[in-house]
């Protein structure tokens, strides 16, 4: 029997706004030397106390909601979900319900288009730690983080396989980082992934019966071998005719297996209802044009437009930058490079490697173009002043040369190497590489 | 005479004036406070630093005057417990933006006042540290949830008070206590600082002896926060200024005098014989009928806003005590009275998944408060005012609430429908039975933001009426 | 109409995380079964013509500058000083066996 897993994704984004969701305390959370020291009447819900909007982490989820081809919600509003934990201050979560900012977006995978069911605005909980103090087992707390802006993007069941989540999540990640919302750091608990998994019978169109939530994954590695276990784990319960619990996993990284953390028997009853000290919002034309005015170009799109424009591979320079801001730099200088003539393809490959002092980002685009010129001059060497530099160095290295002619190619760079000692000037390596071997 | 039966008009005059002194101001009250703050319970917590701060206060505009302050105001070095025994000893650790102002305009809180726990209830027997008598006959109640400070205003144990309303809890209690109460348009008065109950229907506003002077108070506490998103940019009127207009030529409507539970009563007679009363100074009185659903001229029944306040006050209440468990300050849940506890469920049973309808209880809750909203603006094109009996009975006896069919259904239900419109209204004594020393109290509501109307409207016929 | 049983009441109470005796649990039940028949009233009004009115001020779009307010942030002296139990300038509650809603 052949299993098709149904996998669909909530990842939750912390915003680096300087201040809260709905108050004006530092969001710092992380760095924070003490705990409860970033905290203020509202985010740690004394009595009384009254949640403001930060309009700023709205503008953002409805960048990111349109950099996620989104659908904007032009009258939305927060809902109250109810639920007590001890990190909840208020007892429920000021969170979005049935008009979230953004819905029905999408982003491309290379195994099909994977649908943004909505991008919703909330807060984030204080921490818990577990600990035993005075032989008693206890939660200690810190509000810290309470009431930081938390972007929530859940996709429809539209993935898979574990490689595409991975790739999902790749690119959510990258795209965020182009708008520079939030660092999306997994470590620091920044970028939250969490996949829902079941599995149905290849040939069935039918919905799956139940499904399995993973939590608690801090690394793109880990999603792909986390579902891919679970995968395995729910296989062995189905082939023996049974159902696999509707449950809550972590995952062991270090046991490769996913491991129940609590039962998720009967949904919630989070007892929703429109926030009362909040307003309503309206996004209007204005609003949302200024929006779309300070979105950039597409990440995606821009790397294929680099590939075309500058002759730079995406899977190259992808790794080159992370902001849009930084992408801007980074146009700069290939445009640079396209008008002296250059190849910004081997730029990039130059400065991946670390072969190039470059303080990226920082330098001025247009001295790049400098940069690269002192580093890779194609200075006038004649074709017979080579090959006979070439011939010299062959001459000097018989061991290398019986290598190569025993197959070891790689020698070829150690003779480059030689031949530019000697040169005292830059070659293209091909060139210096097509003599060698005619020599020979 | 003793000082502390003066109003705050008066006071504010003879300090002024430099006729009478804080010192011999506050040896009154004090003295009040001693003799019968035992036996009333109006004070939890009563400021014996009061006279201190006072005398720094002297060149601002309140000019020191001691305010009785509702147990649900947070403030600073003073324990704020909503008369329940979860917060019994939190001393907040922020001030609410209505005392800072008060504060800031020269007032001084004397002390903070008994309620129903956590503002759940119409007599203050709530309480979790015992009920607040009446102090004009001691066998009856206050009133409530804001029974202590309208009791305090009563007793002269404070030249004013503050109090909250969510759906009668600050008119009601005036009128049983004979002061005058004021509810302002939700969103005039900030809640920040004010311990939530109804969210969406919350309204800070003052206890009085006089129209006049819940117009002065009102003015200092009114106006936009940055703190509570909920309240109006509109700017502050200057509400002393409309006082001594004329109200001739007004057109006024008169509302649930035909309910059936009130058309045969005795205190129906007080409604027309204040109908009289604004006749014969020449404004226009209609009657107006009882609906049992959107008409023109007609007021709708306000027997719909029993099952809008059930869902939506009773949801907003249980999601508003979500935040007691006791882990960052106060007792754990296990402390709540029996009456919050009951108001909790009531309240997550209403917004549970157990209740499915055709479409979300609350959502459809919603929908009928907007036919009361409807009402209003349709009536208030028409109508400068519109007034009813602001309780259906004088103040019952203690203990009596729970057992009388009346009481907490139609005690609220007079209230309710302007409360969850959100409009304002005050209640000012309209009659006073000399056997009882009890009194009844007229209910004058007004239009989004028009404050300046109902007290105008208030203050003639306080002054037109002899009690 | 749902019939309220013991059940019922016993998640309510779960919900609401308040303990409840037996004694109480009857007299919930009854209100219970009030709040059922109210909002069934609730149901029978003609509401076809109206929207829902969430909030009654009109307001919309209320925010606030995304800036830090030194001023209104409390010491971590005032966030703790209420506290029954703190350990290490944290706040301190039992541990629970089955979490509820995790996070980090």
């Amino acid at each position: 029997m052949r299993y098709k897993p149904i996998i669909g994704m909530e990842v939750h984004v912390e915003l680096k706004t300087l201040s809260k969701m709905f108050c004006g305390c530092k969001n710092d959370p992380f760095e924070a030397k003490k705990p409860n020291i970033y905290t203020c009447p509202v985010c740690l819900g004394l009595p009384g106390a009254l949640p403001v909007a930060n309009k700023k982490a709205i503008d953002w989820t409805l960048k990111l909601g349109l950099a996620l081809n989104c659908q904007i919600n032009y009258l939305s509003k927060f809902d109250r979900k109810h639920y007590f934990y001890p990190d909840l201050p208020k007892g429920y979560q000021i969170s979005q319900y049935d008009l979230p900012f953004c819905y029905n977006g999408f982003i491309k995978t290379n195994d099909g288009v994977v649908r943004i069911c909505r991008v919703h605005l909330e807060e984030d909980t204080g921490k818990l730690i577990h600990t035993t103090v005075n032989g008693e087992k206890v939660s200690l707390v810190d509000f810290n983080r309470s009431g930081v802006p938390l972007i929530e993007i859940v996709t429809e069941p539209d993935i898979y396989s574990s490689s595409q989540a991975k790739e999902y999540a790749k690119k959510l990640y990258q795209i965020i980082r182009y708008l520079d919302i939030s660092e999306a750091d997994m470590e620091k608990g920044q970028m939250r992934l969490e996949a829902n998994v079941s599995l149905i019978k290849e040939d069935s169109c039918q919905l799956p019966e139940y499904k399995v939530e993973l939590k608690n994954i801090n690394s793109f590695r880990f999603l792909e071998k986390a579902i891919n276990s679970e995968i395995k784990r729910q296989i062995e319960i189905l082939e023996k005719g049974k159902t696999p619990a509707q449950e809550t996993r972590g995952y062991n990284a270090e046991k490769n297996q996913t491991f129940s953390q609590r039962s998720k028997e009967e949904a919630q009853d989070y007892r929703y209802f429109p926030e009362p000290d909040i307003p309503p919002i309206k996004i209007t034309n204005q609003w949302l044009k200024a929006i779309k005015k300070e979105l950039p170009e597409d990440i995606f799109s821009r790397l294929l437009r680099w590939q075309k424009d500058y002759q730079v591979r995406s899977e190259f320079v992808e790794n080159l930058f992370e902001t849009s801001l930084q992408a801007d730099w980074l146009e700069k200088v290939f445009q640079n490079m396209r008008k002296a003539g250059l190849d910004s393809g081997k730029l990039v490959n130059l400065i991946l490697h670390k072969k190039i002092k470059v303080n990226l980002f920082q330098d001025q685009p247009e001295k790049l173009v400098d940069i690269f010129k002192k580093q890779t001059v194609i200075e006038d060497v004649s074709d017979d002043q080579l090959k006979g530099i070439v011939k010299q160095v062959l001459k000097e290295n018989p061991k290398a040369v019986e290598d190569y002619k025993k197959g070891k190619t790689t020698v070829i760079n150690f003779l480059y190497g030689q031949v530019l000692r000697v040169l005292k000037k830059k070659v293209e390596f091909e060139r210096v590489k097509k003599i060698i071997e005619k020599t020979n | 005479m003793k000082l502390n039966k003066l109003n705050l008009k008066q006071t504010l005059k003879l300090l002024e004036k430099k006729e009478i002194s804080l010192e011999e101001l506050y040896d009154d009250i004090f003295q009040a406070i001693e003799e019968k703050n035992k036996e009333l319970n109006i004070y939890l917590y009563v400021n014996k630093k009061a006279l201190e701060q006072a005398k720094k206060m002297i060149n601002f505009p309140l000019k020191g005057v001691p305010v009785a302050v509702k147990d649900n105001f947070l403030t600073i070095d003073m324990p704020t417990t909503a008369s329940s025994k979860v917060l019994e000893n939190y001393y907040p650790q922020y001030e609410s933006t209505v005392t800072k102002r008060l504060i800031s305009s020269g007032g001084v809180i004397i002390g903070k006042t008994n309620m129903d726990a956590w503002a759940h209830g119409s007599s203050t027997e709530t309480s979790d540290f015992g009920t607040t008598k009446n102090p004009r006959n001691s066998v009856y109640s206050p009133g409530g949830s804001s029974g202590g400070s309208a009791a305090a205003v009563a007793a002269n144990m404070a030249i004013a008070s503050l109090g909250t309303e969510t759906a009668g809890s600050i008119r009601q209690p005036a009128s049983w206590c004979g002061v005058v109460g004021l509810k302002p348009t939700y969103g005039r008065v900030s809640r920040y600082g004010v311990i939530a109950m109804g969210s969406s229907l919350d309204c800070p506003g003052p206890i009085t002896k006089t129209v006049e002077d819940a117009a002065i108070l009102l003015k200092y506490i009114a106006g936009k926060d940055e703190n509570d998103s909920t309240t109006s940019s509109l700017p502050v009127k200057d509400y002393l200024k409309f006082l001594n207009k004329s109200i001739k030529g007004f057109k006024i409507g008169i509302c649930y005098f035909d309910l059936p539970q009130l058309k045969d009563s005795q205190v129906n007679q007080s409604i027309k014989k204040a109908a009289e009363v604004f006749k014969s100074l020449g404004v226009q009185v209609d009657y107006l009928q009882t609906s049992e659903k959107l008409e023109q001229n007609k007021v709708i029944s306000p027997k719909y806003a029993i099952g809008v306040y059930t869902v939506v006050q009773r949801g907003e209440v249980s999601s508003n005590l979500a935040r007691y468990d006791g882990i960052r300050y106060g007792k754990g849940r296990e402390f709540f009275g029996a009456e919050a506890k009951r108001r909790v469920m009531l309240g997550i049973f209403g917004l549970s998944s157990f209740l499915k309808k055709e479409e979300l209880v609350y959502k459809r809750a919603q929908r009928v408060r907007t036919l009361y909203i409807k009402n209003f603006k349709q009536l208030f094109k028409k109508y400068d005012v519109l007034i009813s009996l602001t309780s259906p009975s004088y103040a019952l006896k203690i203990g009596s609430s729970a057992s009388s069919p009346m009481f907490g259904e139609l005690q609220d239900m007079l209230a309710e429908p302007s409360s969850l419109a959100g409009i304002c209204g005050i209640s000012v004594p309209c009659h006073h039975d000399k056997k009882t020393n009890l009194y009844l109290g007229l209910n004058i509501m007004g239009d989004y933001f028009q404050e300046e109307k109902i007290l105008q409207v208030a203050h003639v016929f306080e002054k037109s009426i002899v009690l | 109409m749902i019939k309220i049983t013991s059940l019922i009441v016993d998640k309510i109470a779960q919900l609401a995380k308040i303990p409840v005796d037996e004694k109480e649990k009857d007299k919930l039940a009854k209100g219970f079964n009030e709040t059922l028949e109210v909002v069934d009233e609730l149901f029978k009004i003609d509401v076809s013509q109206v929207e829902p009115t969430y909030q009654t001020t009109g307001l919309k779009n209320v925010f606030r500058e995304d800036k830090i307010e030194k001023e209104k942030m409390l010491s971590q002296e005032q966030v703790l000083s209420q506290a029954k139990n703190t350990h290490n300038c944290y706040f301190v509650t039992k541990r629970r066996l089955s979490s509820f809603e995790d996070s980090l």
